[in-house]
C-alpha cells in the first residue's frame, strides 16, 4: 500500500473515531467501545474497498454493507456521513427524538444504511439473503457483514454459517470483530466462543485471521476473500476494543456509556494528536 | 376451479397458488425442512431454483427472507404457526416489519387442528402476535378460494404480510366465479338483525352453520368473514354492531389478541354492543383427534349458537 493511500485511511479512520465520541457524548450514550474497534475497517471498507455510490444510496448494484453488530452504529454513521451519505451536522443528533439517526441501523431513513440491525444474531442472516438475492439476479456485488465476538454466542449466527456455506454465498464476507469485551465481561470469560476459526473453517468458510487496526492486512484479507469460489469467507480480525483512546482501550465499562464533557475533550484531543 | 361445498385445505390451494403467480411474478420461496407439510413442495417441483430450504433454523430463514427483499426480491417464507409466528416472532418483529420488507409470511398447521401432535404445535397465538407489529398484514383466509387470492393480493401488496392457511380441508365458502378478494375488507355471507357472528379462518364455515341453527329458533344472524384481521374492516362490524345489537365471534385462536380481541376494541370504539368471544379461553390445547378436540374446547356451531343467545340477551 503506498503512502498516499495509508495517510488517506488513517486520516477518515480519525474522522470516524471523532464522529464517534461527538455523537456519543452528544447522545450521552451509545457504544464507542465496540465502534472505535471497526473504525479502521469501516475507513477502508467506505474509502477504498466497497462500489458505493452517496449520490444514489440506492443503486441495486452497490457492495452492500449489514452491520450485525448494530449498537456500534456510532461508527457506521460517521463513515457514511464523512463519505457524504448525509450532512455531517446530523452526527450531534444521534440518539435525539427529532433525528434519523436512531439509537440501531435504520434502513428505512438513514442514507446508506442497507439493513435495519440491533438485535444481535439477525443481520449475518439478512447478508446471507442479500448475497443470494445477487446470484438469482446475476449481480457481481459483495455483501459485507460484521458480527461482533460477543454477537457470535446468538445461535442464530450459526444458522447463517450453515446457510452461507450450503448455498456457496462466495459472494458473503463475515468479518468478526473480535475485539474480546462484552457487556459482562471478557468473552472467554462469559461464554467462551473460541476459537473462531477452526469452528468457521469446520463450517465450511474460507478463514483468514488479521490485525483489525492494520490497513494492509485489511486489504489483504478482502481482496483473497474476493478471490474465493464456491464458499464464503470470513475474517477474524482481532481488535482493541475502544481503539484510539487510551482510557477506553480494553476496558469493558466503554462497550456502553458515552464520555462526558471532560472526557470527550481528552478524547478528541488524544485522536488529534496522532499522526496520520 | 374451487367449488361451494367442496373440502380443500388451504395450505394445498397456498402451494398451488405460488405455482400458478411464478410466471407472472418474480418471488422466491423458503421453508425450514417442512416443505411436504405446508405444501411448499409444489411450488419446489416447479421452480426448484427460486425455492430454498433453510433447514431447521426459522430465524435464520426469516432474516435470509429479510435480505433477500431488502436486495428487492419478494420471499415467501414458510413453516407451521408455531415456528413462524413463534419462534421467529423476534426476527418478523425488528428484521421484516421494522424495515417494512416485502417478506411473506406463510403460516400452516396453526390452531388446534394440528390435532394428534398437541399443544406444542397447536399455535393459538400467532394471530395475536402478528398483530402487534406495526404494518404487518395479517390474513387468514376462510376456504381455498380466498388463499389463492390472497397469496396473490400479498404479491402485488408492498410490505410485510403473515397469511395462516388450514392444514385440514375446510369447505369451500366463497363463489369463487364471483368473488373479489379486498384487502381488509369483511365479507357478508349471510344477512341478518338479531345478532351478526364474526367468524375467521376454520370458524367461517361453522357460523354459517351456527346461524342455521339459530334460524331454526326464529334467529336472525348475520354472518361476516374477517379475513384480513389487520387492517380491520372496522366499519363493516360497527355497522353490524348498529345493526344488529349483539357481537359473538370466532376463531380457532386464544380469545386474547386475535379476532376476538380486534372485534371487541372496534366495537368499543365505534359502537358499543355486547360482544362475546368464541375461541380457546386462554388455555392450552391437548393430543386428541380434531373433532373431539374442537368439540373440548367449544370451537362448535353449536357454542356460536349458544353464544348467540347469550349476546342477545346482554342486549339493552
Amino acid at each position: 500500500m503506498n503512502a498516499q493511500k495509508l495517510q488517506m485511511l488513517k486520516s477518515k479512520a480519525k474522522a470516524i473515531r471523532l464522529g464517534v465520541l461527538e455523537g456519543t457524548h452528544a447522545a450521552k450514550s451509545g457504544h464507542p467501545g465496540g465502534s472505535l474497534s471497526i473504525s479502521d475497517l469501516l475507513a477502508y471498507l467506505y474509502f477504498d474497498h466497497m462500489n458505493v455510490d452517496p449520490a444514489n444510496p440506492k443503486n441495486p448494484d452497490r457492495d452492500r454493507l449489514v452491520l450485525s453488530k448494530g449498537h456500534c452504529a456510532p461508527a457506521l454513521y460517521a463513515a457514511l456521513a464523512e463519505r457524504g451519505f448525509f450532512d455531517k451536522a446530523l452526527i450531534g443528533t444521534l440518539r435525539q427524538h427529532d433525528s434519523i439517526l436512531q439509537g440501531h441501523p435504520d434502513m428505512k431513513h438513514i442514507p446508506g444504511v442497507d439493513m435495519s440491525t440491533g438485535s444481535l444474531g439477525m443481520g449475518f442472516s439478512a447478508a446471507c439473503g442479500m448475497a443470494l438475492a445477487a446470484k438469482l439476479d446475476g449481480k457481481d456485488y459483495r455483501t459485507y457483514a460484521i458480527v461482533g465476538d460477543g454477537e457470535s454466542e446468538e445461535g442464530q449466527i450459526w444458522e447463517a454459517c450453515m446457510f452461507a456455506a450450503h448455498y456457496s454465498l462466495d459472494n458473503l464476507c463475515l468479518i468478526l470483530d473480535s475485539n474480546g469485551l462484552q457487556i459482562d465481561g471478557p468473552v472467554a470469560e462469559v461464554i467462551g466462543p473460541a476459537p473462531f476459526e477452526a469452528k468457521l473453517e469446520a463450517f465450511g468458510f474460507f478463514v483468514q485471521t488479521i490485525d483489525g487496526h492494520d490497513f494492509e492486512q485489511i486489504e489483504d484479507a478482502l481482496e483473497k476473500a474476493k478471490a474465493v469460489k464456491g464458499a464464503p469467507s470470513a475474517i477474524v480480525m482481532n481488535t482493541v476494543k475502544g481503539k484510539g483512546v487510551s482510557f477506553m482501550e480494553n476496558q469493558v465499562k466503554w462497550h456502553g456509556s458515552a464520555p462526558n464533557d471532560e472526557q470527550y475533550e481528552a478524547a478528541v484531543a488524544e485522536i488529534l494528536a496522532k499522526e496520520d | 376451479m374451487y367449488k361451494i361445498g367442496d373440502k380443500v385445505a388451504t395450505r394445498d390451494a397456498y402451494g398451488k397458488a405460488l405455482v400458478e403467480f411464478a410466471e407472472q411474478y418474480d418471488f422466491v420461496v423458503l421453508d425450514a425442512d417442512l416443505a411436504e407439510a405446508t405444501k411448499t413442495v409444489t411450488f419446489k417441483k416447479a421452480y426448484p431454483d427460486r425455492f430454498f430450504d433453510c433447514g431447521i433454523a426459522e430465524g435464520n430463514m426469516m432474516c435470509v427472507a429479510a435480505g433477500l427483499a431488502a436486495a428487492g426480491k419478494t420471499a415467501f417464507a414458510s413453516s407451521f404457526a408455531m415456528f413462524a409466528a413463534g419462534r421467529a416472532y423476534e426476527q418478523a418483529r425488528n428484521a421484516v416489519g421494522y424495515p417494512h420488507l416485502n417478506v411473506k409470511i406463510g403460516a400452516t398447521h396453526a390452531g388446534l387442528a394440528v390435532g394428534e401432535d398437541g399443544a406444542t404445535h397447536q399455535c393459538l397465538e400467532d394471530l395475536a402476535l402478528m398483530r402487534t407489529i406495526p404494518g404487518m398484514t395479517v390474513i387468514n383466509p376462510a376456504d381455498a378460494v380466498e388463499a389463492r387470492l390472497a397469496v396473490k393480493c400479498a404479491i402485488e401488496t408492498d410490505g410485510p404480510f403473515y397469511i395462516r392457511f388450514s392444514r385440514n380441508p375446510l369447505p369451500v365458502v366463497n363463489d369463487e366465479e364471483n368473488y373479489t378478494f379486498e384487502l381488509g375488507k369483511g365479507v357478508t355471507l349471510r344477512d341478518g338483525k338479531d345478532v351478526t357472528l364474526v367468524a375467521t379462518g376454520y370458524m367461517v364455515s361453522m357460523a354459517l352453520e351456527a346461524a342455521e341453527m339459530l334460524a331454526g329458533e326464529g334467529i336472525d344472524a348475520r354472518v361476516i368473514n374477517i379475513h384480513t384481521l389487520k387492517p380491520l374492516d372496522s366499519e363493516l362490524i360497527c355497522k353490524a354492531a348498529a345493526e344488529t345489537g349483539a357481537i359473538v365471534t370466532a376463531e380457532e385462536h386464544n380469545v386474547i389478541g386475535g379476532l376476538g380481541s380486534a372485534v371487541a376494541q372496534a366495537v368499543c370504539q365505534g359502537c358499543p354492543v355486547p360482544v362475546l368471544n368464541v375461541g380457546t379461553q386462554d388455555v392450552f390445547g391437548r393430543s386428541g383427534k380434531v373433532p373431539p378436540l374442537l368439540e373440548m374446547y367449544g370451537l362448535t356451531p353449536a357454542n356460536i349458537a349458544e353464544n348467540a343467545k347469550k349476546a342477545i340477551a346482554l342486549k339493552k
